[in-house]
This record gives C-alpha cells, structure tokens and sequence, in this order.
C-alpha cells in the first residue's frame, strides 16, 4: 500500500492486516518510530477534529508535524498550480495528509507527488481513516467483522461516513437495519450496490423497538439545514434521537458508536450505560491513524 | 414514422465504414470524428439491418480514425463495427467495444471534481458494460456513458 485514497482501493485481507497493526500499536507491542519524519497536513477545509487526530497520531510515535490550513489555498490565490503546490510540500515533507472540500483531489495529489498520501476527507466522496477507525472500533469490540447486524441511524442520504461504512462491512457479509427520516434514506446507488453483494437490509421507520438484535448502533447527525420546514425537523428529529430507555433488552455486546461532534441525536444519559462507545472510538482513531502511516511509511 | 433511406450510401474506394450504428445516432458520430477538406464524408439513416432492425452508417473517404476517435464512437454506439477500406476492398472489420479504461476522452459531470476545478485530463473507468457505466476514478461518482459530454 503507497497511499491511503479511497476504501474501493482497499482488499479485505489489506483492512485486517491494518486493523492488527492498530491492535498492536494500541497493545504497546509495536511502537513505530518516526523520529525525525514529518508529515504535512494540508487542511484545505476545516476539521479540527480530524487535523488533531492526525497531529496527535504523528506526535504519539514522536514524530512532527507541519500544518497548513484555511479555507482557501493561499498559494493557489497567487495563481500557483494545485499540482506545484503539492510538489513543492513534497520536498521538505514525508508524508501528505490532506483534507479538501474538491472530490478526488487526494488521487490527483498521490498521482502528482512521489511520497505516500492520505485522504482525510474530499468533499462529498472518501474519508477512508474514518471508516478504518469505525472498523476498528467495531472488531475490537465485536472480536470480529464477520456477520454482524449494524443499525445506521441519521443522515443516511448525504451522510459520507455512513456509506462508506456500509461499504466496508458489506465485505464482511454484514446485515443491515437503516434508521432515517424518509427523504434522507440510503441512496439507491449504495442500496443496489450492497443488493448485488446479497447483503440484507431493512429500512425501519424509528429507532425504538428495532434495536434488540443489533450488535451495533452507528448514530449520526440530522442536520437540521436539511429540513424545508422547522416543524418537521422537529417532528422527525423526535424518532431519531437515541434515549437510554430504547436500550432495554438489547445485546449485551451491543456498542453505539457516533463519529462526533454529537449534537443531541444521543441523549448524554446513553453516556453513562456499558453500550456507549464514541469517546473511545475517538480514541481508536488515533491507534488507526498510527498504523495506517506507519504502514504507507514502510515503518511495520 | 414511416423509414425511408434518405440516401443511396455509395461504396468508397480508400477510408473507414462505421456500420451497424443505432438508428438516429449517426450524427453525433460524425460531431466527435475530426474532419478534414480530404475527407468526403456519406452517411445513411435509418437503413434496414437485420442485426438492428434500423440502423445508421458512415463511411468517411481517406480517413483512418484515431483511437481516442474510435474509443468515443465505442462509447456512444457499442454495437457499431470499423471497417477498413483499401482499393474498394475491406482490409479490416473490428466489432467496437468500450475500453475498460477511458482516458481524457470524458467530461466528469460533477462539478466538484478535482478534473473540472484544476482542469487535469480525466480518467474514467468501465464499471457496467451492459448498464453502460462509467465511474470517474478521481470523485468516483458513477454516470450512465449517454448522459454525459465526450472530447476527442
Ligand atoms: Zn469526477
């Protein structure tokens, strides 16, 4: 593996290879060195979240880390090329992490310069770190990726995270359960990709009562833009809220995983039940983000 | 529509036969050919075929396309076959098909995408023969190939 692009580009074999790396790096049996290797991130768009993961990913293997951010390329604003942008970087720089709003811009930088790339995030497309750090927060709690029933709650029509997540397990022969307001539902394209893979899924009108047999609950934001009308915001914001009450009588080994920033589609009294998990699941990111620079860096 | 043959396509002594192209698609053909003064270009529309039911042809004289040409008329009419002509005589007969990689040859739809915003040549690659779709390998959106803009 060179760069770090799409979660299409990913095999099976390759995504448990990187989650046993993580379990290592996590267990303190790999301690990866990148003493004296610096990475770029090039934060085209704002995520501060994801940008401190990142840093503190390169920082926990004492390595270091230059940071150029904001809205706008400011070189790209003295009419310098993209590809020139990149080119330059790559010669004080040993790795390219770079998040964009314009969608395949990673392909094109890992196309450009000769040092490895990560996607963190184009546009509306990948974010593959973020499915890797949910596959991995999910194996380590399930002990497996194989057959499992994931219920994906929120946006799920414009939801990038959520797609590639459906993705990934789809490779596991997962079963799905999708919880969404009726004009945010899974698109078709995802639908019929996971119908032609035989993958069952069930789309189901709220949360409460569908929960019993799930062994994960992704939630994810509404974003409350989407709505034409602010009344049914409310109104559909309602059925989508998860409540420590709905998790009576579900799995044991259920864990409820969130990418964060939560806003309230988690009531926080989840927060003090065994099932929560998206503050570890932050935390996992940063095991995941090791592993995956430590293996494009040819470190493990 | 009652068919007709618009014209009586006459037989070319040096140049290239597109045949067996769908009826009514004929003249984005000849949009995304490069013509030149030399090139005496015939078309025929909507002829009888017993593959097709109707079908459109061209024949272009002291021509030999290119393959980015071919590529783009493959993308447009999978079921057309190139011929080759010399002294009157056909030297090659190739049934089309789409490449499983299209290289610079399509316009990616999304205008969000890296292609359109930085203007670098676009990639696209087969991703249903029979659906006829193709997935940009730099947004990775999918489009159907008969909605979307070709260059040659
Ligand atoms: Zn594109």
């Amino acid at each position: 593996m060179k760069n770090l692009i799409s979660m299409r580009d990913l095999s099976k074999d390759e995504i448990l290879h990187l989650m046993d790396i993580a379990g290592e790096i996590e267990k303190g049996n790999i301690v990866p060195d990148m003493q004296r290797k610096l990475a770029a991130l090039l934060f085209f768009e704002p995520s501060t979240r994801t940008m401190f993961s990142f840093d503190t990913a390169m920082k926990r293997m004492n390595g270091n880390t230059v940071i150029m951010s904001g809205t706008k390329n400011t070189s790209a604003q003295k009419g310098e090329s993209f590809a020139d942008t990149l080119l330059t970087i790559a010669q004080y720089a040993d790795i390219i992490i770079m998040r964009s709003p314009i969608e395949g811009s990673s392909r094109y930088a890992a196309e450009v310069v000769d040092i490895p790339v990560v996607n963190a995030g184009d546009g509306a497309n990948q974010h593959p770190t973020q499915a890797l750090l949910d596959l991995y927060s999910i194996v380590k709690t399930q002990g497996t990726l194989e057959n499992l029933t994931i219920g994906l709650a929120g946006d799920l029509r414009f939801g990038r995270t959520v797609h590639s997540l459906a993705q990934a397990m789809a490779l596991f022969g997962a079963k799905f359960k999708f919880f969404s307001p009726s004009f945010l539902q899974m698109p078709s394209y995802i639908k019929d990709d996971l119908a032609e893979k035989n993958i069952q899924f069930e789309e189901c009108p709220e949360l409460d009562g569908n929960l019993d047999d799930l062994d994960i609950l992704y939630v994810t934001r509404v974003q409350r833009e989407r709505f034409a009308d602010p009344e049914e915001y409310e109104k559909a914001r309602g059925s989508y809220i998860l409540r420590k009450s709905m998790l009576d009588g579900v799995k044991d080994n259920l864990r409820v995983m969130h990418p964060l920033p939560r806003v309230d589609e988690i009531h926080t009294d989840v927060d003090v039940t065994q099932y929560a998990y998206y503050f570890q699941q932050a935390k996992n990111g940063v095991y995941t983000r090791q592993a995956i620079i430590s293996i494009l860096m040819g470190e493990v | 529509m009652k068919p007709v043959k618009l014209i009586k396509v006459n037989a070319i002594k040096n140049g290239t036969v597109i045949d067996h192209i769908p009826a009514g698609k004929v003249l984005k053909v000849v949009d995304l050919v490069n013509l030149t003064g030399e090139n005496s270009v015939m078309i025929g529309m909507n002829l009888t075929s017993a593959k097709l039911g109707r079908k459109d042809i061209i024949k272009i004289e002291n021509r030999v396309l290119s393959a980015d040409e071919v590529n783009v008329i493959a993308m447009l009419a999978p079921e057309a076959s190139l011929i080759i002509i010399k002294d009157f005589a056909v030297v090659s007969k190739q049934q089309l098909t789409i490449p499983r990689e299209i290289d610079g040859l399509i316009v990616c739809p999304n205008p969000k995408c890296i292609t359109n915003i930085e203007g670098i040549k676009s990639r696209f690659t087969l991703s249903s023969e029979d659906k006829k779709i193709v997935r940009c390998a730099y947004c990775e959106k999918k489009y159907e190939i008969d909605d979307v803009e070709m260059i040659v």
